[in-house]
């Protein structure tokens, strides 16, 4: 059930945007949600699907993958539609459609799930082109200059990797224990929420103190191969910018710009 | 040389709660040769597994000393540890609790980073850990897609790529099954063997400690009894005071003795009981 649960989506394949620089990718994220949110009418948000549906073209993913992440704020973005449909602040001009619908609100509701759904659109083609590994290795070297100020960024790194590393393990684990709960009568599927939800609690605490375990097992396996923290520590791996990151950067700043020219002029 | 040292070594766990309340390891004193093929065998809380943290420094101890090629696991100078824990690898009971990184390249890079290797030089390491354990075409794998058995020679090529002179194997064929069991042994008998590595092996199994230059017999934390796998298998009451099991070949040679046969005690293998049956057999 939970054993081809992976963290993130990461759809395995070559291509332009899988090679590029995680920290490329993530910098290239920040400036593109930036620029939805620059963006104040409809023209930005379609010059910002027009660069999506292009980082898609390159990244060699099916549209569908990217699409199917929406399916888990599906929720929220309705709503957040439904709120500002019913909510919006009435103006004079605004003409009106029936009770309190207006369509400059539906205007309004629109633009703003739009922007949820282009939101998670970007981020999730970051998930589907970057392994876990590779992105905590870019959130690393992207926040290396906070170690100056004493912020512990190579522990910080450590941790995620390790908690990515830990995902299959403990979803395994899960997998067992339901089983074995499952085998001596434990009842998860039926009962108001309540039940259920208590119903959780023999899964959760053997998954705890299984996990605490691990924890003291990988303590002493770090120890024992010569682990002291970053002091004096080399990477294997090393980032490298390319041509190709250059070319993305180019591209995105023609996304910026784009977004902020039809702010001014529309 | 002596490539570990352990005088009257005591250790007890600190926690009030454990049922196990007196010394984990009481009074050890021994002495490995560089190069040797080791067993330490005993029963469960026996304290082999504590003796085996002693050696690098997971664990120090109450009273005694720990040498490691003549350097003490206690010491003033911080970065003792570290020249000792470059020495020793530790390859751990559970295999899923011992990598670092998810990708088989990334986790045995770990140990060259912590000391500050260069890049090429960790490449290079890499690439002899994985051949040595025949992981090659594993190197950018999923670790959690791997077998216990692969698991396990990851854990020892992410010891090997620190270029340790002795290799622990604390019980880790035990979550094992047979073939994997058989892999990991097939690599701790070449590193002894080829690279002239001295090997510690933790173990339940008899048939793994038979294969082994010399046995330690262990009992509630204390040495009960050193030497060759013949002269340890032959002494059954001591064996069995351990709540040991001979080896399958040493029970039943033990049993035709017992029976009338003259066949010798000292076997420990399928192969020497064969070649021991096949002699008696032609004399008659």
């Amino acid at each position: 059930m939970l054993q081809d649960l992976t963290f993130g989506q990461y759809y395995p394949t070559t291509s332009l945007v899988h090679k590029l620089d995680p920290r490329t990718k993530l910098l290239l994220l920040i400036a593109y949600i930036t620029s939805i949110f620059v963006a104040d009418n409809f023209y930005g948000l379609a010059a910002a699907l027009l660069f999506l549906l292009i980082a898609v073209a390159f990244s060699a993913v099916p549209f569908w993958s990217v699409l199917k992440s929406v399916k888990s704020i599906l929720f929220l973005v309705l709503f957040t539609f439904l709120l500002n449909l019913l909510f919006y602040a009435k103006k004079e001009g605004d003409t009106t459609l029936f009770w309190r619908i207006t369509v400059e609100g539906l205007l309004s509701a629109t633009f703003l799930a739009s922007r949820l759904i282009l939101l998670v659109m970007g981020s999730s083609v970051l998930t589907l082109t970057t392994t876990p590994v590779s992105l905590t290795d870019g959130i690393e070297s992207l926040l290396k200059p906070l170690s100056y100020v004493k912020f512990p960024v190579h522990e910080l790194a450590l941790i995620m990797s390790i908690a990515l590393r830990f995902i299959p393990t403990l979803a395994e684990e899960t997998d067992r224990i339901i089983r074995a709960q499952k085998a001596r009568g434990g009842d998860f599927d039926t009962g108001n929420f309540f039940k259920r939800i208590k119903a959780l609690i023999p899964i959760l605490i053997p998954l705890l103190v299984g996990a605490f375990r691990r924890a003291d097992e990988l303590g002493n396996a770090m120890d024992a191969r010569c682990y002291s923290g970053s002091r004096n520590r080399t990477k294997y791996k090393k980032l490298k910018f390319t041509f190709r990151d250059l070319l993305a950067t180019l591209f995105t700043a023609a996304l910026v710009a784009g977004v902020v020219l039809l702010k001014i002029f529309f | 040389m002596q490539a570990i040292t352990f005088e009257n070594v005591s250790y007890a766990y600190k926690r009030a709660d454990e049922e196990f309340s007196g010394k984990a390891v009481d009074g050890v004193s021994l002495g490995i040769e560089a190069g040797r093929s080791v067993a330490l065998l005993g029963a469960n809380g026996s304290g082999k597994s504590t003796l085996a943290k002693l050696i690098n420094g997971l664990l120090l101890p109450d009273s005694g000393e720990v040498k490691v090629f003549g350097m003490p696991t206690v010491c003033d100078d911080p970065n003792g540890l570290f020249d000792i824990r470059k020495r020793v690898g530790m390859v751990f009971q559970n295999p899923d609790n011992q990598q670092i990184a998810s990708i088989v390249e990334d986790d045995i890079a770990f140990g060259p980073e912590n000391v500050g290797i260069e890049r090429e030089d960790i490449g290079r390491r890499i690439d002899a850990a994985l051949k040595f354990t025949d992981m090659e075409r594993f190197r950018y794998s999923q670790i959690s897609r791997l077998s216990g058995g692969q698991k396990q020679r990851v854990a020892i090529a992410g010891a090997l790529a620190l270029e340790p002179d002795i290799l622990i194997l604390d019980e880790s064929t035990s979550m094992l099954d047979p073939k994997g069991r058989k892999e990991v042994m097939e690599v701790a008998r070449s590193l002894n063997k080829e690279k002239g590595m001295t090997i510690i092996n933790i173990t339940h199994y008899m048939d793994e400690a038979a294969e082994a230059d010399e046995i330690y017999l262990l009992k509630a934390g204390k040495l009960l009894k050193k030497g060759t796998p013949d002269e340890v298998f032959s002494d059954v009451s001591t064996v069995e005071e351990c709540g040991l099991e001979l080896p399958r070949a040493s029970m039943l040679a033990a049993k035709l003795k017992a029976a009338g046969i003259n066949i010798d005690q000292k076997i420990t293998t399928k192969e020497g009981l064969a070649e021991e049956l096949c002699k008696l057999l032609l004399k008659d």
